[in-house]
Parts: structure tokens; sequence; C-alpha cells
């Protein structure tokens, strides 16, 4: 081929290939949104929402309620924790001698645990708080192996928004008098938390979506949750549902994992766009765009 | 009005007393609540940075301990064997290296550390074109009110439950692969090494290449989200100079976009990779959870991860505890490889670019 032909091939195909490539990652999504949709939707009753699940059937209420319990927990726990790291990392860890960021070993230690996969995690809290603490299967471990598994990630993200806050504000609030925690609580936090929020909500999806870690610390459980934190038989949650329901012979088992897949994704998708338009408002107003 | 006024025209209260910096009382009081915040939040941070450190090693310390009776009878055999036996429960207990097990019991993990290689490898090889090729689309071919919206749509797909992803997979998306893709690439590809490995049965779609595909889709918005920021880092002068030297797009795409940012996208592969490596729940409905080694691409197996949700109910029966301790060694390979993959990954996006952890967990 003569190369002025063959330059026009390619970059012909390099056009279309990126195309294709977007192609082939949007049809799949939208595939399986459709698909979750037109398995539940047919089938779909809305007492489902408000009756508690019968060994024959009934309602998703229990596993609804505990996954939003479950979110609510990894909320108090993993967000004071990830919210209180991430302002240590950004703000109070003593820079090395080089001159670079302090925290190097505390991020290096966040960073391994986000590596680390959620379904080793789970067993650990198996071993040690299920059996090693005799928990039994109940909401304390499940809430503390999941927010092991996200704290990092709001570590991170409330440190990234941090680390945007512009230096003249705390400047400006130490030549106004204030203390240093004044100053973090009514400037520095208040000018990050559309970031901080954006990051908790994220975890929250990631928490309320996650099944693995969840296997043999919360098992499962048909009843409504009963206010135990520990020595309960089992706590139910939406994810287990999809997990389990889909291949039982029983159809109404079937279609309850439908509505819960369909309940988890419209759950998940409305934290993602409230997180998103967070993110929209606070840039709106805000001097340098990033994107 | 003052704080210890009386009403107007009344003469004013004896002056109280000044601490030593000359603040009365109540400001004092303010002082030290203000300093105490100061305190608190230093403090509250300090606890707070070290719980996942603590964590972490709590993780580390109970898998370590857990499966150290298993790393001394398993052995070498855990790595190289294949079969997972708990052994007779019923007969006599019998003792290696000091170690209780039952008769017969028997760990190799060979399948399942070859199966969670291959499911990872088939994801990582199918997302990092297509994530490419997204990136290029969203950050150089579309314009801002196409490509922020399409942008968004491939971050959802990262927030979609993974049980959800597997769901669909298992019920619609392997059965459609098992009709029409399967039995093209069974028919078509040539008979030698390696693609031979897609020769063969295709079966009703659950088994390896699903659970890869399945795997991959999940892994494009994290390597798709990384490498479209580290597009965006590229300077604009060197691309315009290269159209100005009369570039095609391809030639400014391959020569100077690309390079620029090379060793930035081997770390978000890595960050995928390490994603792949320790997914679980899309795995276990997608392909069959089977162990064994697959003998071709389209058939049902299994990975450590796969393993460790499907498999930990039965190994509760041994009463030794010995598969219990199996599995934690189990569960130990598994961080290892990942938390090494991800450690690497890190480091070098880290290097390369300014950016922290792209979207989603890691794992």
């Amino acid at each position: 081929m003569p190369r002025k032909r063959r330059r026009v091939v390619f970059t012909v195909l390099f056009r279309g290939g990126t195309f294709a490539a977007l192609a082939l990652v949007l049809a799949p999504a939208a595939w399986l949104l459709a698909s979750v949709i037109a398995k539940a939707v047919p089938h779909w009753r809305w007492n489902v929402l408000w009756t508690a699940l019968t060994p024959t059937g009934g309602g998703l209420l229990g596993p609804i309620l505990g996954t939003l319990i479950l979110m609510a927990g990894v909320l108090v726990v993993a967000g004071t924790v990830g919210v209180l790291a991430g302002l240590h990392l950004a703000e109070m860890a003593t820079p090395r001698r080089s001159g670079a960021d302090g925290g190097t070993v505390l991020r290096m230690a966040s960073d391994v645990l986000s590596g680390f996969p959620s379904i080793v995690l789970g067993y650990v809290g198996y071993v040690a708080l299920v059996v090693g603490l005799h928990w039994n299967y109940s909401l304390l471990p499940a809430v503390l192996i999941l927010s092991l598994m996200v704290v990092p990630y709001i570590a991170k993200s409330t440190e990234t928004a941090l680390r945007q806050v512009p230096t003249a504000y705390r400047e400006g609030a130490e030549a106004l008098g204030m203390a240093t925690g004044y100053s973090l609580r009514k400037v520095v936090l208040r000018t990050a938390s559309p970031g901080i929020v954006t990051g908790l909500l994220i975890a929250l999806a990631i928490a309320g979506g996650e099944t693995a870690p969840l296997l043999f610390t919360a098992e499962f459980s048909r009843t409504v949750w009963t206010g135990a934190f520990v020595h309960a038989h089992g706590f139910g949650y939406l994810t287990y549902v999809v997990y389990t329901f889909w291949d039982t012979p029983s159809k109404s088992a079937n279609y309850l994992s439908y509505d819960a897949a369909l309940i988890l994704i419209v759950m998940v998708l409305v934290l993602l766009v409230v997180a998103r338009l967070i993110v929209a408002r606070s840039q709106r107003y805000s001097e340098g765009r990033t994107r | 009005m003052t704080a210890v006024g009386g009403a107007a025209g009344e003469a004013p209260a004896a002056p109280c007393r000044l601490d030593q910096a000359g603040r009365p009382p109540l400001r004092r009081a303010a002082g030290l609540l203000r300093s105490g915040e100061t305190h608190a939040w230093r403090w509250g941070a300090r606890v707070a940075v070290l719980l996942p450190l603590a964590g972490l090693l709590f993780a580390v310390v109970v898998l370590a301990v857990k499966a150290y009776p298993a790393v001394r009878v398993n052995g070498g055999t855990f790595f190289t064997g294949s079969g997972f036996k708990i052994g007779s429960t019923y007969a006599v207990t019998t003792h290696t290296a000091g170690v209780a097990h039952p008769k017969g019991s028997f760990y190799g993990a060979w399948p399942l550390i070859a199966g969670t290689l291959q499911t990872s490898v088939i994801a990582v090889a199918v997302a990092l074109p297509v994530s490419i090729g997204c990136a290029f689309a969203l950050t150089e071919r579309l314009p801002a009110f196409i490509s922020r919206p399409l942008g968004f749509a491939i971050e959802l797909l990262a927030g979609v439950p993974s049980v959800v992803l597997g769901l669909w997979g298992v019920l619609t998306f392997g059965p459609w692969l098992a009709r029409t893709l399967y039995p093209f690439l069974a028919d078509h590809l040539p008979n030698v090494p390696v693609l031979d490995f897609f020769k063969g049965t295709v079966g009703h779609g659950e088994g390896l290449l699903t659970g890869g595909l399945v795997l991959s889709l999940m892994i494009v918005p994290i390597i798709t989200a990384t490498t479209a920021d580290l597009f965006r880092q590229v300077p604009v002068l060197p691309k315009e100079g290269g159209e100005a030297l009369g570039m095609t797009d391809v030639e400014v795409a391959h020569k100077i976009t690309l390079r620029w940012v090379r060793s930035g996208i081997i770390g978000a592969t890595a960050l995928g990779l390490g994603r792949a490596l320790g997914e679980t729940m899309a795995i276990v409905l997608t392909v069959g959870a089977i162990f064994r080694l697959a003998p071709n691409a389209y058939s049902p197996m299994s990975t450590i991860a796969a393993a460790i949700a499907t498999q930990l109910d039965s190994a509760l029966t041994d009463g030794t505890g010995f598969a219990v301790a199996s599995y934690a060694e189990l569960a130990l390979v598994l961080a290892v490889i990942s938390v090494l993959v991800n450690l690497l990954a890190r480091w070098i996006v880290r290097r390369t670019s300014h950016l922290g952890a792209p979207v989603g967990r890691a794992a």
C-alpha cells in the first residue's frame, strides 16, 4: 500500500476505533440497565417495599432496611474515621525533613488496605469477629469489616478535598486570630465539605453494593433487624437476595432477586448522581474549574 | 448589653477578676474551649489515622496466624497440587508436623491460582484497548457537551454493584455469548498455540471467558477514568506541534499523547488488574464456580476469591479446623498477590502523575 493511502486508512481506523470502543462499553452498560429493568418491572409490586420476607416469598422490607442500616453504620464508623484520617494526612502530618508531605507510612497503609480483596476482609471478619469473639453473624462485625473496606477511600477523597482549599483561607483565619481547631471547623472543613460529602456518598454506594465481605460476617436473615448488634442469627441485606434467590426453584423468590437488583441499582445511581450534582454545584462557584 | 453590666444608669459592677492574659472569665473559658477544640481535632485525627493501619495489621496477623498450620502441612504442593479434599471427617485425625488434620486431607490450589490469573488476564487484555479508545474518544474526539455525560455514564458503570453485574452475566450476557460470539470464535480461530485454547465446545455461557468479559466491564471504568485524566494532562503544545508538522491523528496519538503518559497507563492497568484479581461476586456467578483447571476458554472453573466465597461453609465441617486454616492460606495468597499488584500500580501512577487514586476502590 502506498504510504499516503496507509496513513489515511490508519486515521480512519483510529477514529472509528475510538468510537467503537466507546460503544463497546456503553452498549453493555445500557443493556445491563435495560435487562435489570425488564426482568423486574413485569412482576413489580409496590408492596415489595414494605412487606417482610417469608420463606415462600413476601417482600423485601428486611433486606432493604438491612442495607440502609449497614450504610448508616458505615457512615458513622467509616465516615468519622475516614474524614479524621484524611484531615490528619492533609493538615496535620508533619512534613518530612526532605520537604515531602508527611504521613507516608500511614498513606501507604491506607493504599495497601484498599488493595485488599474484599472477600479476604470478610474472611478475617469471620475468623476474628464472628467466631473469635463469638459475635455470631450479626450487624456489628458486618459494619466493622465494611468500614475497614471503605475507610481508605473516604480518607483519600477527604485528603484530596482538603488539599484543594486555598492556603490563603487558612492564613486569613489565622490572621483573624482564630484558634486552629475553630478555623478547621469554620473555614477549612466548610470549604472542603462538597468534596468530603461526595466522597462519603460514593463510599456509601460502594458499601451498599458490596456482598463478598458480608457473606461471612452478616450471612443472612429473613427477619427485620431486631436491634441486636452482636449475637444475632444473621442479618439481611439486598445484595444477598440478588446473589442467592435467582436460582431457587420458587418463582416468587426469583422475582424478589430481580426486584432487589433493581432497587440496588436505583439506590446506587441516586447516590452517585447526588454526588455528581454536589460536585457540579460547588464547581459553579469556585474560581478555578478543574474540568 | 455587656456580659457584666446591669440596667442603664446603674454604676458598673465591680470589675471581675482577670486572668494573667488580662481576660475576663467568660473569654478565658471560651479560650480554653477553643484550644480544647484544637486539641480534640488533633488527637481525634491522630487516632483515626492509625485505625486503618491497625485494621490492616490486624487482618494480616489474623490471616498469618490462621494460615500457619496449613502452610506447615501443605508446603509446596499447595501451589502445584490440584484439588481440595477435606478428608474423612469421621475417621481418625492424623498429625503432620504437629498439626492435626483429618486423614486423607489434601490441599492443592493450582487450579484456583491459575483461574484467578486467567480471568484477570482476559479482563485486562479486553479492557485495556477498549479503555484507551474510550479515553481518546472522551478527551480528544468528542465535544464537551457529549463527552461529559458519556464519561459520567462510564463512571456510573463503576458504581453498579458487582453482584448485579454477575446476575446479568449469568442470566443474559453469558447465554447470549454462548449463542453468538463463542461458536464464531470456536469455529474461526486458527488452531495455533494460545488461540487453540478458544477451540472446543462452547457450553452454555457459564465459564472462564464469560467471567473474564464481565470482569473487563468492571475494570474499564477504572482504566478509562485514569487514562482520560492522564490525557488531559498532556500539554497541548507538543500535540499542536505534531499537527503542524503534518502528523495525522493516529501519529499524534501514538507518538505524542500515548508516549507522554505511557507509564501512567501501565499503572492504571495494574490498578485494574488488582481489582480483577480480588473480585468475587461477579466471578462466582458467571464462571460456574467449579474447582478445576479450565480445559478451554468456555468451560466452568473457579478462582481463589470465588472458592473462598462458595466453599468456606463446607470447610466448617472439618472438626480439626484444618480446612479453615487452608482457606486462610488461600486468602493470604490472594491478598499478597493483589496487594503487590496494587502497590506497584499506585507507585507507578503516583510517580507519573499528580493524581491520587482514580475512581472506585481498587479491589
